[in-house]
């Protein structure tokens, strides 16, 4: 089951499944401009399972777009022909075991990887129609569209406020004193923080508890107001409570941006995504609707995995 | 079960090794531990013991006439050529009225330091009204009488063995008696420069020209590492010749500081013409021995920033030099400041690059600038150490422990400047 011919066999599946963009997956060869090479088999090939993306790439209000991307960390080839589209205002939750090059492909978005020396990226992403790896680029300004929460809470040393208005501070978003007081109280209040910290703003970010402080992470990205919001197993170190306190909140900021998460919790892909994205081995296996992975996976991978057969 | 039981049982039988193990290896920590503490506690105690006496310096009260014929023998006070020497003599000369003859006067007038005459000019100088009156004054005594005095000399040597005669012993014991002869603090000590009397000699010249030091080499040793570390650290491509720079800064923190001196020399004094024996060009030495050390802790200080701070301000959007000097720089500052006042401490205690750019020589004047002659606090010590007189003997002791005391401030500094900023944050 190759990608072109699923692309000829296209099941009824398909065309109900992206209402706006009824087209199946994209062979490689045929988006991509360059020619991709061909994908090398998987692990898993003796068991008679191919490789190549299955489901829907696409995204309904498709803004983002990856095509043929390869992730090269020195000799070791982290990403193998990822395409993909990210849509407005769509929360997509990337999942599969460790190791499997999910973060990788969250952080080639807003090109975090140019900070790691050996790593090579090749293929297209483009930020409405324009190349985020073009030369004229500049990662500053990318990461002010494209922001990111990171696993770990990661606050500054700094005053809660300093947090949120350091982002509004480099980037020049605030006139005066009272603007950027404006933009602090509303990010602070659309991460639903504000009412926790309003009466001591001035006090170290790092005193706060770990789901405060992820949610003041939050706060801190959305006060530069991106457009699509990377969240890097934003729960992992939070316990329960607070994973649902960050869960309510991606619900309500999709309704502003684009929220692109890794999770190792299926669960949470489950309860937070509308679609889904299954990696393995460096792979995009399956994209699709989240209850169509959940309930009807296509690929046996994936399957396996959210059965709990792998990972 | 069985298998259970005999896993214990194994477990038991190795405990008492184990335990045996930790015991010694305790007591051998304990041990090093104490020897360690055993040493510095003989080094303080011999160095306290030594030097504390010089903090106190024995002065001789005499009733010195300021004679108008003297000090202003045309009308006009004459501080340059007036014979103030004469004046003491002749107090002395009216303490101890029966002594006659030349050679006896002469041990009588030993028993005052030279400072004496200084000490009336500068009296006279201040208050010109004094002229003419007679004051009971405290003036130092000689070195000698202060070695006996404090103990150093013992009378009851035969004459030929000790500095001062049997005659001279009588008249301090007859000065004593009169309650004239008083140990009193020592401020010579902290506002004189170098003497070749040890009772006039003081470490201010040296201590001044330490400052002076190492004040160019805070100045210039500072910026450059943190710079340096900085670039290394955050920009710099990771290449071969990265690595070897940062090999060769490494080697450099371990060349003996001899060797910075002699290059000092061939650079800063034969070829940039820079003066000798001037603080700059020993500041300039000191930077270049100082410099390895601030890079080496600086870069420590900037590795030990979490990279998750790091990836926070750029994913936000901040540039590499924003993500520098807003989150990295005010993180490692505390131990880039310890790195560089533990830096200046070691330049404060060097000495041996000092003496090829002609800082050893002896200076009496306390420079006042960058390029005035001085020396060092650990070359004074060195140059007291070697000279003969007794009384240099004690004030070498007290030199070192005015620059331990000196190196103690500085680490102290660096351990509450970290704790305070760290708190901060």
């Amino acid at each position: 089951m190759t990608m072109t011919a699923m692309t000829e066999t296209t099941p009824d599946s398909y065309v109900t499944s992206a209402e706006s963009a009824a087209t199946p997956d994209r062979a490689p060869t045929g988006s991509g401009q360059k020619g991709a090479p061909p994908i090398p088999p998987l692990q898993e090939s003796k068991t008679g399972l191919e490789t190549g993306t299955v489901g829907n790439i696409e995204a309904r209000h498709p803004f983002m777009i990856a095509e043929d991307v390869n992730v090269y960390y020195g000799d070791n080839h982290a990403l193998r022909d990822v395409s993909l589209e990210i849509g407005k205002k769509e929360v997509i939750a990337l999942i599969g075991p460790s190791g499997c090059g999910k973060s990788t492909f969250l952080r080639c978005l807003n090109r975090m990887n140019d900070s790691i020396e050996s790593a090579r990226v090749t293929g297209r992403i483009t930020l409405d129609g324009k190349d985020i790896y073009r030369k004229e680029q500049d990662p500053v300004a990318l990461r002010a569209r494209v922001g990111m929460v990171f696993q770990k809470p990661n606050p500054f040393p700094k005053s809660i406020y300093d947090n949120v208005a350091y982002g509004p501070r480099i980037h020049g978003l605030a006139a005066d004193r009272a603007e950027l007081d404006a933009i602090v109280h509303t990010s602070l209040e659309r991460a639903g923080l504000l009412n926790e910290v309003k009466d001591r703003l001035d006090e170290p970010g790092t005193s706060l508890s770990g789901g405060q402080q992820q949610r003041l992470c939050i706060a801190r990205t959305i006060a530069v107001n991106p457009e699509v919001i990377l969240m890097d197993e934003p729960c992992s170190a939070l316990d329960p409570i607070a994973t649902a306190r960050i869960e309510d909140l991606m619900d309500e900021l999709c309704e502003d941006y684009a929220i692109v998460i890794v999770t190792h919790s299926m669960q949470q892909a489950a309860r937070v995504s509308r679609r889904v994205a299954y990696f393995h081995l460096g792979l995009l296996i399956e994209v699709d609707e989240t209850d169509k992975i959940f309930t009807n996976p296509r690929h046996k991978l994936t399957e396996d995995y959210i059965t709990g057969r792998i990972g | 079960m069985a298998n259970e039981l005999t896993t214990r049982e194994k477990v038991n039988r190795g405990l008492g090794r184990r335990r045996r193990k930790e015991l010694a290896f305790k007591t051998i920590g304990l041990l090093a531990t104490g020897v360690g503490v055993l040493f510095l506690g003989v080094f303080f105690a011999t160095l306290i013991g030594k030097g504390a006496s010089a903090f106190q310096q024995t002065f001789v009260q005499l009733e010195i006439e300021l004679s108008r014929d003297v000090i202003a023998p045309d009308g006009e006070i004459d501080l340059a050529y007036a014979d103030f020497d004469g004046l003491v003599r002749n107090a002395l000369r009216r303490e101890f009225p029966d002594v006659s003859g030349r050679s006896e006067r002469r041990e009588l007038y030993r028993l005052v330091s030279i400072g004496a005459g200084y000490q009336l000019r500068d009296l006279v100088a201040g208050d010109p009204d004094l002229v003419g009156t007679t004051q009971r004054l405290w003036v130092p005594a000689s070195s000698n009488v202060d070695m006996l005095i404090k103990g150093n000399i013992d009378p009851s040597l035969d004459e030929s063995l000790r500095p001062l005669s049997d005659q001279q012993v009588g008249w301090v014991r007859a000065l004593q008696q009169d309650g004239m002869i008083e140990k009193r603090f020592n401020r010579a000590l902290f506002t004189n420069g170098d003497s070749r009397e040890p009772e006039l000699a003081g470490i201010k010249g040296a201590m001044m020209g330490s400052f002076y030091m190492l004040l160019v080499t805070l100045v210039l040793a500072f910026p450059i590492g943190v710079a340096a570390a900085i670039y290394l650290e955050e920009f710099a491509p990771r290449n071969r010749w990265s690595d070897l720079i940062e090999v060769n800064i490494n080697n450099l923190a371990a060349v003996p500081s001899i060797v910075f001196g002699l290059l000092g020399l061939a650079v800063f004094i034969d070829w940039m013409a820079l003066p000798r024996s001037a603080p700059l060009v020993g500041g300039l030495v000191l930077t270049l021995l100082t410099l390895p050390v601030i890079i080496i802790a600086s870069r420590a200080a900037i590795k030990a920033v979490p990279p998750s701070i790091r990836e926070a301000a750029l994913g936000l959007g901040a540039s590499s030099t924003q993500v520098v000097f807003h989150h990295v720089l005010p993180l490692a500052m505390p131990g880039m400041l310890t790195g560089a006042i533990i830096g200046m401490s070691r330049a404060l205690g060097e000495s041996a690059p000092l003496l090829m750019i002609g800082m050893v020589a002896f200076i009496v004047d306390v420079p006042g600038g960058l390029t005035d002659p001085a020396t060092a606090l650990p070359v004074q010590i060195y140059l007291w150490a070697d000279s003969p007189e007794r009384a240099f003997a004690e004030r070498t002791s007290a030199a070192i422990i005015v620059l331990l005391a000196f190196l103690l401030m500085m680490n102290l500094a660096a351990v509450i400047l970290r704790k305070r900023m760290e708190k901060r944050w």
